[in-house]
């Protein structure tokens, strides 16, 4: 067994263990941590696969900020888990009946899986944009070349989320009141203090 | 014995041989810099700091660290025993893991990725968890409080050194230090690295990197006169000296990116000095003289401050030069300064 | 890429960069009290863009390597788009004004929406297909919440959401089958893959593709969320997801079961015909019941979403036409509408209950007649041009062959007609005098009057969009 097939079949299974245990964990926290080691483990495969940028990126935007989020919402919110859980229980059976019958037209479809004449399906990056570069730049050259028109829509919908979440919770309030940085640095003293002398006895 | 070293068991051996070298290299740096760090705080406050285990005090951190190692492991009662354990181990290891990328000369690296670059940038935006893991899992409010600042400033600062990163990328058109380093190379000497077309930001990824690793002025985790000592209220012993440890092989990483994005890496200020891997050594040890120099020097910032300022200070300025960086390159401004890998190859 | 490119998605270009730019103006100018203009502004270019897009030139042109084509009936659709947009948006003006609601962000969010819809109609590739839906649901979730504070619109935005997402899951999991078998995501290429014998995997990956499209059109059985949705949602909005987005949605179901699937259409034909006739009947039978106009016209669309998708399902250009003819009317019928329902006001706040509506052509005898016509003309009662619309599809199902459907068509119509015409009933022998305001904004009155006007007028030609009608469905089936 060479150390690729053993890196391999170590970071599917710790894929897919970690993908259990996200479902089956009970407090809520190590669900997001088991998470966390599933997405390690798939930025591993994509090592892999020669896919090292895919794997950085999926480290960086998922493990480093999205489910760090994730654990904040986890950790702040106190939502009864134990409660939902019940309320799930009811819905078990219709839920497994339509996982079951997915599962099993999936069973149709790729248990006799057929592609069209003439389609390979193992394209890689490189392959694509010619090869003999490394993949970061074959990458960029799909991205910002090929798929210029998606690499912008999806821009656009970025854009839409973040105005979206603005509108919806961002409230002007005039009672609060705030920290105006160049207004305090520009303070003069010479207007806004006034030395008196007072002699010793008296009052202002 | 030539013949033993090309077997896949000689291979191995040869592999663990580099990863102590530069595991002994990281441990004993930090014995220094601790003692180093303490030392010059002193003497900007007119003390005189350890000054008495060993010559000139320079034991006294292996003589902390001996101490923290024998006391007793306190694991508080209500906490989340293997979540408590994993976080300083996480903040540790995580730590060190970033060295097997920095190179210290042309070849002298564990792993030489393509992109090495991201994969620092990848395991120190990991570093999170383990302050965030060990608040929770104390199971108590201070700690908790504090782990929560601490990853929101962490990632708040990340992605401006993200973007500076970017920067430099799009100047050198390389992912790897050796690549990056190399595109600095000139015939000017020091005026043919990055910190000269790339001025301001030097500035801004020092004072990203103080955020990122939790140093003073930024060092509200921790903040003592509110939450005690944050993150690491409950932990003792081990623990602790691992979380301790691992925030300092964090800075000393700060100051390797430094050098190598910036500074030239290993290569020589003046054109007809050798460059040698102690040029290096000099240029980090130098960064984290200003690192101590900035925590005797300057108080700390209110909460709010800190989240100004790297939200809507330093997020446009390295957005703009981000765009800024991408025209002077592809234009090639200043006779191709932004453009290196178009002059040097 | 060259600069031709992006000249064939001008349009497109314009129109998010200027949502963009109104942003920026939104947010440093002056916030909210920019709000009005905005809307004037946005409105006039969403107009400007209908009338560049409409007057431009014949012919195809697929761009940006195959993802994005502009032919004749992706003008037509985005015309219709448009055109519509901008009639919701300033019938919305003095309604968001009333309730607070006008933020200047609103119109900019309707502006990116209509390029996500523009995307969609354009759309030739499974990708850029997406990538448009998505654009235009995200700013949709939004609006239907607009109301922040009242927990009928954040539910309906956030059951919108969910059930959105849910669907899109449904589209990009059967979009990734599609792709595994043919190995490209561009319609060109599929419908040259999918010739003749379809196997099992694909099939799976057809039948979810058009699911998720359903759930976007609100074909039953994928419905469930409209009657919610449009009754939560602040009644402009309602009116704008009754208009612009189902004729978004309709167009790319055309494009994707024509230019991606034309080579299979015996597979996809009889899942589409099930939907349209559980639309029909559901729009029929569940309506009758419901006393909340914006519930009921829920159901209405959900009806008329099952017609047009009659014109689909022969499969064939006359099909196709047959189903732009429909949604061209229905969105001006649905316009005229509800300009009606947002000037249902007592005492300065809305009213939505039907009951209110008794007597009201002693009230208001003009609005009460354009309504009778508008009502006559969804239930597609002969004079009217909404009978024109149905007898259209009638005859594009007969003629693909599928006379049962017809049948079933007209019987569902002949049902969904009985709550049309109480609503008639209520106004003119109803039992009390209505105490609805009267008056109204002007520009109400000016939209429920055209759009009744139309109804009747229309009858003669159709204002001429048979021929537009016809020379896109040609482009597309042809």
């Amino acid at each position: 067994m060479s150390a690729q097939i053993f890196a391999f079949y170590l970071f599917a299974v710790s894929c897919v263990a970690g993908g259990l245990f996200t479902v089956i964990a009970r407090n809520p926290v190590h669900s997001v941590l088991w998470l966390i080691l599933s997405f390690l483990s798939a930025a591993g495969l994509f090592v892999l696969l020669g896919a090292e940028f895919v794997a950085m990126l999926l480290i960086i935007v998922y493990v480093g900020a999205v489910a760090v989020l994730f654990l904040f919402v986890v950790m702040m919110l106190d939502v009864d888990f134990a409660e939902l859980k019940a309320e799930m229980a009811r819905y078990l059976p219709l839920a497994l009946l339509i996982g079951v019958v997915i599962l099993m037209q999936l069973a149709m479809a790729f248990g006799v899986w057929e592609t069209a004449e003439g389609v390979t399906l193992a394209d890689r990056p490189d392959a694509i944009a010619g090869g003999g570069d490394h993949n970061t730049d074959a990458l960029g050259r799909i991205l910002y070349d090929k798929y210029f028109l998606l690499f912008q829509l999806s821009g656009l919908i970025l854009l839409v989320a973040m105005v979206g979440a603005i509108v919806l919770t961002l409230r002007h309030r005039d009672y609060v009141k705030r920290q105006d940085v160049l207004a305090q640095m520009y303070r003069d003293p010479a207007e806004a203090m006034e030395l008196k002398d007072i002699k010793p006895g008296q009052g202002l | 014995m030539a013949d033993f070293l090309t077997t896949p068991l000689g291979i191995l051996v040869i592999v663990i041989a580099q990863v102590l070298l530069v595991v002994a290299f990281v441990m004993i740096s930090l014995l220094f810099l601790v003692y180093g760090d303490r030392k010059i705080w002193a003497a900007v406050q007119m003390r005189r700091g350890p000054n008495v285990v060993g010559p000139w005090g320079l034991l006294q951190t292996v003589a902390d660290a001996l101490k923290y190692v024998v006391k007793e492991i306190v694991i508080p009662s209500g906490a989340d025993r293997a979540v408590f354990i994993m976080a300083p181990l996480v903040s540790f290891v995580l730590a060190m893991v970033t060295w097997s990328v920095i190179p210290f000369n042309e070849t002298w690296v564990l792993s030489d990725l393509n992109v090495a670059i991201l994969f620092v940038f990848a395991i120190s935006s990991l570093e999170v968890y383990g302050v965030i893991m060990g608040g929770w899992a104390s199971n108590s409010k201070y700690p908790f409080l504090g782990s929560l600042r601490s990853a929101a400033q962490m990632i708040s600062y990340e992605v401006s050194i993200g973007l500076i990163i970017i920067g430099v990328i799009l100047s050198s058109g390389s992912m790897n230090f050796g690549g990056i380093v190399a595109a600095q190379d000139g015939n000017y000497g020091l005026f043919s690295w990055y910190w000269l077309p790339h001025f301001p930001m030097v500035f801004l990824f020092f004072i990203s990197a103080l955020a990122e690793t939790n140093r003073p002025p930024f060092d509200l985790p921790e903040a003592e006169s509110e939450l005690v000592a944050g993150y690491q209220v409950e932990y003792s012993s081990t623990p602790f000296l691992l979380f301790m440890a691992g925030e300092y092989i964090a800075i000393f990483l700060m100051c390797a990116l430094t050098t190598l994005l910036f500074f030239g890496g290993w290569l020589s200020p003046i054109p007809f000095i050798p460059d040698s891997p102690l040029w290096m050594v000099a240029k980090m040890a130098f960064f984290f003289f200003m690192f101590a120099m900035v925590k005797a020097i300057v108080p700390r910032f209110r909460y709010d401050q800190l989240m100004r300022i790297g939200w809507k200070v330093f997020l446009p300025l390295s957005l703009f030069w981000v765009v800024w960086v991408a025209f002077a390159a592809r234009y090639e401004f200043f006779g191709g300064a932004y453009a290196r890998w178009t002059v040097g190859g | 890429m060259q600069s031709g490119d992006l000249s064939i998605a001008l349009p497109e270009i314009i129109l998010s960069l200027f949502a963009m730019g109104g942003l920026l103006v939104g947010a440093y100018g002056g916030k909210d009290k920019l709000a009005s203009l905005m809307l004037w502004v946005t409105a006039a270019v969403l107009v400007a863009l209908a009338a560049w897009i409409g007057f431009q030139g014949a012919g195809t042109a697929t761009v940006f390597n195959g993802m994005f084509t502009d032919d004749a009936f992706a003008r037509f659709a985005k015309v219709t788009v448009l055109l519509s947009a901008a009639a919701v948006l300033l019938m919305s003006e003095s309604y968001m004004i009333k309730r607070d609601l006008l933020r200047f962000e609103y119109p900019l969010l309707i502006a990116l929406a209509s390029v996500g819809m523009m995307v969609m109609v354009s759309a030739s590739d499974l990708i850029a297909l997406y990538m448009g839906l998505e654009l235009q649901s995200l700013a949709l979730y939004v609006v239907a919440s607009l109301r922040r504070d009242s927990v009928k619109s954040t539910e309906a935005g956030l059951k919108y959401f969910v059930l959105g997402a849910l669907s899109s899951g449904l589209l990009l999991y059967g979009a990734s089958l599609v792709y595994g078998f043919s190995g490209t995501t561009e319609f060109a290429g599929i419908i040259q893959a999918a010739q003749g014998e379809t196997p099992v995997g694909m099939l799976i990956g057809l039948s979810f593709v058009i699911a998720g499209l359903a759930f976007k059109v609100s074909a039953a059985p994928f419905h469930m969320w409209t009657p919610d949705v449009y009754e939560g949602a602040p009644t402009p909005i309602t009116a704008f997801f009754a208009t612009a987005p189902k004729m978004a949605a309709m167009g790319l179901f055309a494009r994707v079961v024509h230019d991606a699937f034309g080579g299979v259409i015996g597979d996809w034909q009889q899942i589409v015909a099930a939907l349209a006739v559980a639309s029909m009947f559901l729009g029929a039978v569940a309506a009758i019941g419901q006393r909340n106009i914006k519930r009921l016209m829920a159901y209405s669309s959900i009806a008329h979403m099952g017609f047009a998708l009659m014109g689909l399902a022969s499969g064939t250009a006359q099909g196709v036409e047959s189903m732009l003819i429909y949604m061209a009317i229905y969105v001006t019928m649905n316009i005229g509408t509800f300009a009606f329902i947002l000037s249902m006001e007592k005492d300065g706040s809305p009213v939505l209950t039907i009951d209110a509506l008794s007597l009201y052509s002693k009230r208001d005898p003009a609005k009460a007649l354009a309504v009778l016509v508008l009502m006559f003309s969804l239930a597609g009662v002969p004079p009217m041009v909404g009978f024109f619309g149905k007898y259209s599809v009638l005859l594009a199902a007969v003629d693909g062959g599928l006379a049962w459907l017809a049948i079933l068509g007209v019987t569902a119509s002949v049902i969904g007609a009985f709550y049309y015409l109480r609503i008639v009933f209520i106004m003119y022998f109803g039992a009390d005098e209505s105490e609805l305001d009267k008056g109204g904004s002007g520009i109400l009155w000016g939209f429920l009057m055209a759009s009744a006007a139309a109804m009747v007028f229309g009858v003669f030609n159709l204002f001429g969009i048979e021929g537009p009608a016809a020379a896109a469905a040609a482009a597309l089936a042809g």
